[in-house]
C-alpha cells in the first residue's frame, strides 16, 4: 500500500531542503505512534531556550480580549440562531486575518456560537431564549416534525425507572439531551497522511465489509463508513474554503499546525460534545518543526508563534448551551485537552520542544483554562521539564498531571485523555460516555425504603424502611448494597438507550473517520459523592448515628455523638469503605450486557456536579447539611482533611485504578507558602510531591497554587482578573465565569497551608 | 490513630505527674497502671501525641511527617498551638504504630528528600521516645529533625543527639528578661543546649518569631543575632512573622490570651529584623 506517496515530494511543495522523515511500518497503513516513535527528538533540556510572544501574536490576542468582556456580560457573545453547523455550513471567518498564521473559526465570526440541533432542538431553542435571540420557525418544525433528534430518541425508548432516576437526582448529567463527547479523533492523521489516503483506506475498510453478511451490526458499520467519507469529503471543501488543500500530506511545519487543526475544526463545527479533546499531538507536530529549523526555514520564535496561534484558536472554541447545562459543567468548558510528554514504551521520553511550547502558551498569552494541558507525570521524566511543569502550575494554575505510568500499563504510549481523566489510545479507542450517580442519595434512599429523602416519593423499589433508634453499620450497608444493585442497573439501561441512539442520530462522523475500522468502546459509568459515602459509613460504624424522622416516618436528618475517621487522612479504617463502595459498584456494573459491547469502566470524577449534586441530596449521617455541595470527584470533604494535602492524595490515591479505569480526580489547592519561601524552593517541593503522589499510584491530581484572598478579591473585582484560571475538578475554568454558588464551594475547599 | 489500650478513662493523671503537676486523689487506686502508662512513657514505647500531618517545605526540608507531641513547660504569650500544653490531653500511642506510619512514608521521603520531624509542644518533655523513635528512623535511613525550644535540652541523651541530622531551634529572645517575659522561663539552656549542638556539629535551623511590641526590640534581636552568630552550625535563621490565627485556640481553652489586638509585622519592621542577622552573614528567610 502506498499511502504516504505525498511525503517525499517535499521539495515540490517549499524551497527548502528537508530531509525525509524515517521510514517504516507507518508508510503502510495508519500508525501514528510508529511515526513518532522513529522519528521524534527527545528534548532533555530545561525551559531557557523558549521564545517569548510575538507582536503578531499579542495584537491577535489583544483582539479577542477585548471582545470577552461583553462574552462574559450576557454569557454569550454572539450566535448564528438560523444555520444548523455542520463542516462546511459557515463561510470562512477570522480574527484579524493578514495576521493568523493559523486559520479556521467555528463559524464566519470569532466568538459567534453555532446551534447544533441533531443532538437535541429543546436544547437549541432554550439556549436562544435564554440569551435573547429569535427561534427559527422553520428549524423548530424541521427538527420536531421532520427530522427525530438524539433527544427525542432516547425518551422513546427509556423505561420508567431511569426517567424516575433522572428526574429526582440519582443519575444526572446524561448525555441524552446534548452531545456525549469524549471521542478523541486522531487529527494528526490529516497532516501526515492527507485526506486523500484516508478516504482510500476507509474505502478498503469497505470493501471488507460489503464482503460480510448483512447482520444489523455490519449494516450500521456500512452505513457509519459512508459517513464517515462523506464527512472526509466535506473537511477537505471547508479547508479549500481557507485556501489549503488537504488531499496532499503537510510538508512544512506550518501545514502540519493548520492540517491538524482543520481536522479538529471540522469536528467542533459538527459535534457539540460535553469534551472535545484535542489528543496528543506536541511530540509530532515537533517532528515537522525540528525540520524546519534544520532546514533553517523557522526559528524558535517562529515555531512558538505557530502554537501560540493554534492555541489562540483552541481558546476560542464555543457552543451554546443552557443555564442548566451550565450548572454540571460550568464556566463555560469546551475540554479541550491536549496531553503532553510521557514516557516511551523505550523508556524515551515523550518528551519535545513543542511540549515546552504548548506550556509557554501560558506565558505569552497568559493564563487559561482551554486548551485543557495534562501533563502525562512519570518520575523518570526529565528534571529540566518536571521543574518546568511545576513552575507553570505555580505561577497559573492551569495545568493538571495523571499518571503516565498507569496510563501505559493500560493503553501503550500514545494514549490520550478525553474531558478530564479519561483515557484512551488515540484513534482505536472512544468513550460511551455516562457522566454520574449519586451515590450519596443512594444511601440515603436505602435508609428510606426507596423513597427520597427530599420529596417522599418512591424512586428505587420499595424496601423495609430502617426503624432502628441508632443506625448499625450491619444493617445499613447490606441495604445500601441492595439499592446500589438496582441503581446499577438503572443506570447501565439508561446508558444503552443514550448511546444506541446517539449513534443513530448524532453519529460523530468525523471524529470516527479519524480512527481506525475496529476500536475499543467503554462505557463509562461515574460517581459522584464517595467521600460523603464513606464519611457517612464511617460514622455509623464508628460513631452513634440516631435518625431523625418526620411525622411520615422518613429520615430527614441525623445526629452524631462521638468522633469517626474522616476519609482524606491516610486512615485505612475509612479509606477502606470508599475502595470498598467503589468496588462493589463497579462489580455490579459490570454484570449487565452494555450497547456494542462496550467494556464497563467507571470514573471517580464530579466536573462540578459536585454542587447541583449536593443541592439535591438531603441531610446526611456524616453531618454535611442538606443541600451543601458534595466534594468534587475523590476528593475528601471540605475541611476534613486535616493531615495535610498528601495524607489527603494518599487516602485519595488508596482508590484502585483498575475499578476506576475511567479515572479518579483529585483536586488539591496549597497556597504558595506552603511548598517553600523561595521560588526554588516552591518547584522542587511541587515536583516532589506529585512524584510522591504518582509513586503511591495516585492517578490524577490538579494543582491550585492560590491564596484564598485571591479569589475573593477576583469575587468583587472580577473586572480584575479576566484571566484568573483555576482547577476545578479535571479542568480548568476562568474563575470570573463561575457563578456565585460555585466561587463559594470553591473558596470554601481546603486549603493546604503547610 | 489507635491509642495504645491501657483500659483507662484518663491517660492523664499519671501524665499530669511528669507534667509536674499533682495528682488528684481519686485517681490513686488507679496507681498501679498509671505507673505501668508512666513507665511507657519514660522508656519511650509510647508518646503522648496531640497529631501528625504531612507538611512540605516548613520544619525542615522536602515533605515531611510532623509529629506533634503534647506537654510543653513554656508558656509563651504568641503560642499558636496552646492545646498542646499539657501531657494529658495527649492521645497515648505506641512507638511501634509511629514507626509503622513512618515507614509507610518512606517512598515520599525520598521523593521529596524529607523525614520525620517530631515538633510539639516540646518534645523533650519526652526525650526516650524521641531518642527511640529516631534511631529507628535511622535504621530505615529517614531525616530525622528536632523542632525545640531548647528549654529542656539537658534531656537530650547523646544517643539522641547521635541520631539527629537537623534541629529547628526556637531563639525567642536574646535578653534574658525578655526571654522570660515571652516564655515564663529562662534563657540560658536555650544557649547551653546550642553550644552542645554547635560543638557535636549537628546543622541547626534558628527560628525567631517576630511579635510588635514584645520581641522586636532591637537590643533584642541583637542579642538573639550575637548568641546565634557564635555557632558555626546554623545553616539559616527563619525570622516568622507573628500571626493571629492561634487566638480561637486561646479562646477555646479559655485562656485570657496575652496578645489580643497585636498586628502582625509589617514588611519593612521584617527587614529591619532579617537584616540584623544578614548584618553578621547569616542566611535568612
Amino acid at each position: 500500500m502506498t499511502i504516504t506517496e505525498g511525503v517525499r515530494s517535499d521539495k515540490d511543495a517549499t524551497q527548502a531542503e528537508r530531509p525525509d522523515f524515517v521510514s517504516g511500518p507507518w508508510q503502510d497503513s495508519i500508525d501514528l505512534r510508529d511515526f513518532i516513535q522513529r522519528n521524534y527528538t527527545p528534548y532533555l533540556g530545561d525551559a531557557t531556550f523558549l521564545a517569548g510572544p510575538t507582536a503578531r501574536t499579542t495584537g491577535v490576542w489583544a483582539k479577542l480580549s477585548a471582545m470577552f468582556p461583553e462574552e462574559r456580560r450576557k454569557g454569550v457573545y454572539d450566535v448564528d440562531a438560523t444555520t444548523p453547523s455542520s463542516i462546511t455550513a459557515h463561510k470562512p471567518g477570522y480574527i484579524d486575518q493578514p495576521n493568523e498564521v493559523i486559520v479556521g473559526l467555528q463559524t464566519d465570526a470569532p466568538l459567534k456560537r453555532a446551534i447544533m440541533p441533531f443532538g437535541g432542538w429543546r436544547m437549541v431553542a432554550t439556549s436562544l431564549e435564554t440569551y435573547g435571540y429569535p427561534v427559527s420557525p422553520e428549524l423548530e418544525k424541521i427538527f420536531t416534525d421532520y427530522r427525530k433528534t438524539h433527544n427525542t430518541a432516547v425518551f422513546d425508548v427509556y423505561p420508567p425507572g431511569v426517567r424516575r432516576a433522572r428526574s429526582s437526582h440519582l443519575i444526572t448529567g446524561l448525555p441524552d439531551a446534548y452531545g456525549r463527547g469524549r471521542i478523541i479523533g486522531d487529527y494528526r492523521r490529516v497532516a501526515l497522511y492527507g485526506v486523500d489516503a484516508l478516504v482510500a483506506g476507509k474505502k478498503n475498510d469497505r470493501a471488507e465489509l460489503d464482503m460480510e453478511p448483512s447482520t444489523e451490526d455490519i449494516i450500521r458499520a456500512r452505513e457509519e463508513n459512508s459517513e464517515q467519507i462523506r464527512a472526509l469529503k466535506e473537511l477537505v471543501a471547508m479547508a479549500a474554503s481557507y485556501g489549503s488543500d488537504i488531499t496532499k500530506p503537510a510538508v512544512t511545519a506550518q501545514e502540519a499546525v493548520q492540517w491538524l487543526y482543520f481536522a479538529y475544526l471540522g469536528a467542533v463545527k459538527e459535534q457539540n460534545g460535553a469534551a472535545m479533546s484535542f489528543g496528543r499531538n506536541a511530540a509530532f507536530l515537533d517532528t515537522y518543526m525540528e525540520r524546519d529549523i534544520a532546514a533553517g526555514v523557522l526559528t524558535e520564535s517562529g515555531a512558538q508563534e505557530l502554537i501560540d496561534d493554534l492555541v489562540i484558536k483552541l481558546r476560542i472554541v464555543r457552543f451554546l448551551r443552557t443555564p442548566e447545562y451550565d450548572e454540571i459543567f460550568a464556566g463555560d468548558p469546551t475540554w479541550v485537552t491536549e496531553s503532553l510528554a510521557g514516557i516511551g514504551e523505550d523508556g524515551r521520553a515523550l518528551v519535545t520542544k513543542t511540549t515546552f511550547r504548548f506550556l509557554q502558551t501560558l506565558y505569552n498569552i497568559g493564563a487559561a483554562p482551554e486548551p485543557n494541558l495534562t501533563v502525562l507525570w512519570s518520575d523518570a521524566l526529565p528534571e529540566g521539564f518536571k521543574r518546568f511543569c511545576a513552575q507553570v502550575s505555580i505561577d497559573t494554575s492551569a495545568i493538571q498531571f495523571e499518571s503516565d505510568e498507569i496510563i501505559r500499563a493500560e493503553m501503550g504510549d500514545d494514549a490520550a485523555i478525553a474531558c478530564c481523566v479519561s483515557p484512551m489510545r488515540v484513534g482505536k479507542q472512544m468513550q460511551f460516555f455516562g457522566a454520574r450517580v449519586n451515590a450519596v442519595k443512594a444511601l440515603l434512599y436505602s435508609i428510606n425504603g426507596g423513597k427520597d429523602e427530599v420529596s417522599g416519593k418512591q424512586i428505587a423499589p420499595a424496601t423495609a424502611p430502617n426503624t432502628d433508634e441508632i443506625l448499625s453499620y450491619d444493617t445499613v450497608f447490606p441495604a445500601y448494597l441492595e439499592t446500589l444493585e438496582w441503581l446499577a442497573e438503572t443506570y447501565v439501561t439508561a446508558l444503552n438507550c443514550i448511546h444506541y441512539m446517539h449513534d443513530k442520530y448524532a453519529y460523530e462522523r468525523l471524529e470516527m473517520a479519524l480512527h481506525d475500522k475496529e476500536i475499543i468502546r467503554t462505557m463509562a459509568c461515574g460517581i459522584a459523592g464517595l467521600s460523603v459515602v464513606a464519611d457517612s459509613l464511617s460514622a455509623i460504624k464508628y460513631a452513634t448515628v440516631r435518625p431523625v424522622r418526620d411525622e411520615t416516618g422518613l429520615v430527614v436528618d441525623y445526629t452524631i455523638e462521638g468522633e469517626f475517621p474522616q476519609f482524606g487522612n491516610d486512615d485505612d479504617r475509612v479509606d477502606s469503605m470508599a475502595v470498598d463502595v467503589m468496588e462493589r459498584f463497579m462489580t455490579m456494573i459490570r454484570k449487565h450486557p452494555t450497547y456494542r459491547d462496550a467494556i464497563h469502566t467507571q470514573s471517580i470524577l464530579t466536573i462540578t456536579s459536585n454542587v447541583v449534586y449536593g443541592k439535591a441530596t438531603g441531610n446526611t449521617p456524616d453531618g454535611r447539611r442538606k443541600g451543601e455541595p458534595f466534594a468534587p470527584g475523590a476528593n475528601p470533604m471540605n475541611g476534613r482533611d486535616t493531615h495535610g494535602m498528601l495524607a489527603s492524595a494518599l487516602s485519595v490515591a488508596k482508590l484502585p485504578y483498575s475499578e476506576a479505569q475511567d479515572g479518579i480526580s483529585l483536586t488539591n489547592t496549597v497556597v504558595p507558602s506552603g511548598l517553600g519561601h523561595t521560588k526554588e524552593e516552591q518547584i522542587t517541593s511541587l515536583v516532589g510531591l506529585i512524584d510522591a503522589f504518582t509513586s503511591a499510584t495516585g492517578y490524577h491530581i490538579n494543582v491550585n497554587v492560590l491564596n484564598k484572598d485571591t479569589l475573593e478579591d477576583a469575587m468583587l473585582h472580577p473586572e480584575n482578573y479576566p484571566q484568573l484560571t483555576i482547577r476545578v475538578s479535571g479542568y480548568a475554568v476562568n474563575f470570573v465565569r463561575l457563578t456565585r454558588e460555585q466561587q463559594m464551594d470553591v473558596i470554601s475547599r481546603t486549603f493546604h497551608s503547610h | 490513630m489507635p491509642a495504645v489500650n491501657l483500659g483507662l478513662p484518663s491517660a492523664g493523671a499519671a501524665i499530669a505527674l511528669v507534667d509536674g503537676s499533682s495528682v488528684s486523689s481519686e485517681q490513686a487506686e488507679l496507681a498501679e497502671l498509671h505507673h505501668l502508662e508512666m513507665e511507657a512513657i519514660h522508656n519511650g514505647s509510647v508518646a503522648s501525641v496531640h497529631s501528625w500531618e504531612l507538611v512540605t517545605a516548613v520544619d525542615g526540608p522536602g515533605t515531611r511527617m510532623t509529629l506533634f507531641l503534647s506537654g510543653c513547660l513554656l508558656r509563651c504569650q504568641y503560642c499558636h498551638n496552646p492545646d498542646t500544653w499539657k501531657m494529658r490531653d495527649g492521645l497515648l500511642t505506641t512507638l511501634d504504630d509511629l514507626v509503622t506510619r513512618v515507614k509507610r512514608y518512606k517512598g515520599v521521603f525520598d521523593a521529596t528528600g524529607g523525614g520525620l520531624t517530631i515538633s510539639g509542644g516540646e518534645p523533650l518533655m519526652q526525650p526516650a521516645f524521641v531518642a527511640r523513635i529516631f534511631e529507628e528512623c535511622h535504621k530505615l535511613g529517614v531525616h530525622t529533625t528536632l523542632d525545640t525550644s531548647g528549654f529542656l535540652g539537658k534531656s537530650a541523651s547523646e544517643t539522641l543527639l547521635d541520631n539527629l541530622d537537623l534541629v529547628l531551634l526556637d531563639v525567642k529572645s536574646g535578653i534574658p528578661e525578655t526571654y522570660k517575659e515571652v516564655t515564663g522561663r529562662e534563657l540560658a539552656p536555650t544557649v547551653e543546649f546550642g553550644d552542645r549542638l554547635a560543638e557535636r556539629k549537628i546543622p541547626v535551623w534558628v527560628r525567631f518569631v517576630l511579635v510588635p511590641g514584645l520581641t522586636d526590640a532591637v537590643e533584642n534581636v541583637d542579642a538573639v543575632a550575637e548568641i546565634v552568630a557564635r555557632w558555626p552550625n546554623v545553616e539559616r535563621v527563619e525570622v516568622l512573622p507573628f500571626h493571629q490565627m492561634g487566638e480561637d485556640k486561646w479562646d477555646r481553652l479559655s485562656l485570657p490570651y496575652p496578645l489580643h489586638g497585636v498586628h502582625p509585622p509589617d514588611n519593612e519592621l521584617q527587614e529591619r529584623v532579617r537584616d540584623q542577622f544578614r548584618a553578621r552573614g547569616l542566611t535568612v528567610f
